[in-house]
């Protein structure tokens, strides 16, 4: 049963956006969580989730380009879509109501610099494995 | 004035520079939807920039309870753009507050009815209550509304006066609070929000700040128990609005909740009377129950609407929002409540508290959703034109049906409708789509047409989908 009882209801494994597509509005997770992911070479790479009280998609507003993910439910999901007109009037009258998108941004821009250093170590630690197989090879 | 000392912070009080200082106090007169939400916000925005101070709301009601103890009497929509504007900044409005999530609005005329859908079945707009509920009910299996929002004040730091204030004076530049019974309290702002339905609005013409009360029209509100399973039948997850030729009705709408529904009813000097021809008209019992007996109401209230802001509404360390101050003309009374008060929280914790900076920073905001108003009022002359020729009711409704019949044409009346009703666009907005050339030569088209009586098709589903059907 939903705890919420705006927005639309995706069922499980349904997607909400498409990767490429253009992006006329962003969302909110009422309910529910969401998967991220990009098709690399025909392989499906889940970059991350999302769950309640969650925005996304805002991405392709901000920089007028095309959905750089796709959006899949993870079970039974609700989501509310904000039209770009509607944020774009009310930003233009309140600038405040970009701060929970900055917060959002910046809290994923710091777990992505830590991704990017976790897997800078991780590198180093294989290449430094490799050689010292090859120096005792 | 003698007045107990409460220890209000050091702040400049030289005109025009005054400003919140950590251990400023202020008061929110009225813990409606604009004093909880005007509260929320400046708590949050002082937090963000590490300033403290203190808030009061007084508020002699208490949402939870049932009956008009508890209840800001209202249709209970919360407007499309609302439930996206405070989903952006965070505020949830849980299940057990939106007593219905709402995806479509069902246009009733005598000439027929007109349905127009969100786009993907998606539940946009949120019917909740007010209050604790209608008269009748024990005990409430909902959270209100405006108890919803008062937690979320409190949670944000904001203490509750359950109090009513009695009188607002000056003392060397600050505002003094009186409630009954307790001490005088001095505060470095007064944020007023008790909306139109008090008596306390008089107390601020008497202080010599060039503030004249909201210009206000009386209503009629019924609350009727259907269940919710017979609304999930009849009514179901649609508002229905109706353009009756009904004399002295204006506008007039049933909204589902949970297991009730409110009938809001706006006109010339509303009455029962008034309530009970609209309950009687045909439109109105093709959507409810058979069985309904409008007799049986579990609730009625005759509250006021702000039709005309105030002029002025602020002055030095005193402001005046939601309807209280200035609000939107018949629609979204929430919307603008949300709208001026967190315009009202911005200016006070980032411009200062001086009525050169409300002038300024508060009073534009204000001015926009005026001057749409004016606006507004052209678009409801329309609409009362409407009411009255049977024609135009045709043509509207012909224009909307053919719409749909062409999924693939831009739904031009369709859209105009929608947020004529769900008054989510500015009237300035729908005013300027009103007189497209496009709707205009589709109107003229059709005007043959609905002389033959003849109303296209419609498919079910589609964007913006409109279903019509023949009333007889
Ligand atoms: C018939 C009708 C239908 C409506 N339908 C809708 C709708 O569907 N959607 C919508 O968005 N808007 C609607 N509105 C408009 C909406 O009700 C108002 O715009 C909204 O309630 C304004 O909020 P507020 O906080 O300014 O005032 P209010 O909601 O009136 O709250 C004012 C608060 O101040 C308190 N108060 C008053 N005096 C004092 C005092 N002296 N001391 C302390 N506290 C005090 C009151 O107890 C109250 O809690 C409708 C209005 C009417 C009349």
């Amino acid at each position: 049963m939903s705890e919420a009882a705006l927005g639309r209801l995706y069922e499980d494994g349904e997607i909400v956006v498409r990767q490429g597509e253009v992006g006329d509005c962003l969302y909110v997770i009422q309910d529910g969580t969401v998967e991220f992911l990009t098709e690399e070479d025909g392989t499906e790479v889940i970059l991350r989730t999302a769950g309640a009280n969650e925005v996304f998609g805002e991405m392709a507003i901000f920089e007028r380009q095309t959905r750089s993910a796709t959006v899949r439910a993870r079970g039974p999901a609700r989501i509310l879509t904000v039209d770009k007109k509607n944020f774009m009037r009310r930003i233009n009258e309140d600038p405040s109501l970009a701060f929970n998108l900055v917060v959002t941004m910046s809290h994923r821009v710091r777990e992505l610099s830590h991704e990017v250093v976790q897997l800078e170590a991780e590198l180093r630690s294989l290449r430094a494995g490799a050689g010292s197989a090859h120096a005792d090879g | 004035m003698a007045t107990a000392h409460t220890p209000t912070a050091e702040s400049q009080s030289s005109a025009g520079d005054a400003a919140l200082v950590d251990g400023s106090r202020v008061a929110v007169i009225g813990g409606g939807p604009a004093g909880a939400l005007f509260a929320h916000f400046l708590l949050q925005m002082a937090e963000r920039v590490d300033l403290e101070i203190g808030v009061d709301i007084y508020e002699p009601r208490l949402f939870a309870k049932p009956g008009p103890v508890g209840c800001n009497m209202c249709g209970g929509i919360i407007s499309e753009s609302l439930v996206q504007n405070l989903a952006l900044d965070g505020v949830r409005l849980p299940k057990d507050v939106v007593q219905r999530g709402i995806d479509s609005y069902v246009l009733h005329m005598d000439v027929g009815s007109v349905r127009i859908a969100t786009p993907n079945e998606e539940m946009r707009i949120g019917a909740v209550h007010r209050g604790g509920g209608p008269r009748d009910v024990t005990e409430a299996n909902w959270e209100s509304f405006d108890q919803h929002l008062i937690e979320m004040a409190t949670d944000s730091g904001a203490k509750i006066i359950p109090a009513r204030v009695d009188a607002v004076t000056r003392d060397d530049g600050r505002l003094v609070l009186q409630v009954r019974d307790g001490e005088p309290q001095t505060y470095d702002l007064v944020v007023v929000a008790t909306g139109v339905n008090t008596s306390i609005l008089k107390t601020f013409e008497g202080l010599g700040i060039g503030y004249e009360r909201p210009q206000v029209t009386k209503t009629l509100i019924r609350e009727y128990f259907l269940g919710q399973d017979v609304i999930n039948e009849t009514l179901g997850t649609s508002m229905h609005v109706f353009l009756l030729n009904i004399p002295r009705l204006e506008f007039a709408a049933l909204i589902p909740k949970g297991d009730y529904v409110t009938m809001c009813l706006l006109g010339d000097e509303i009455d029962n009377a008034l309530g009970d021809a609209f309950a009687a008209a045909p439109e109105v019992r093709a959507v409810m129950p058979a069985d309904w007996d409008p007799e049986v109401k579990s609730c009625q209230c005759l509250p006021h609407i702000n039709v005309r802001g105030v002029e002025k509404p602020y002055a030095e360390r005193l402001l005046f929002i939601g309807d209280s101050g200035v609000t939107r003309l018949y629609k979204d009374g929430i919307g603008a409540a949300y709208r001026t008060a967190k315009a009202a929280a911005r200016v006070a914790i980032f411009e200062g508290v001086s009525e050169d900076a409300f002038r300024e920073h508060y009073l534009p905001v204000c001015r926009s959703i005026t001057s749409d108003n004016r606006v507004g009022r052209y678009a409801f002359l329309l609409t009362q034109l409407a009411q009255r020729l049977r024609f135009v009711r045709r043509i509207i409704l012909y224009v909307a049906a053919a719409e749909q019949a062409t999924p693939r044409r831009r739904p031009r009346m369709s859209s105009i409708l929608w947020d004529m009703f769900s008054g989510s666009a500015p009237y300035s907005d729908i005013f300027m789509r009103m007189f497209h050339p496009v709707l205009i030569v589709r109107a003229a088209l059709a005007f043959p047409a609905t002389l033959l009586s003849r109303t296209p098709r419609s498919t079910p589903g589609a964007h913006a989908a409109i279903s019509t059907k023949e009333n007889r």
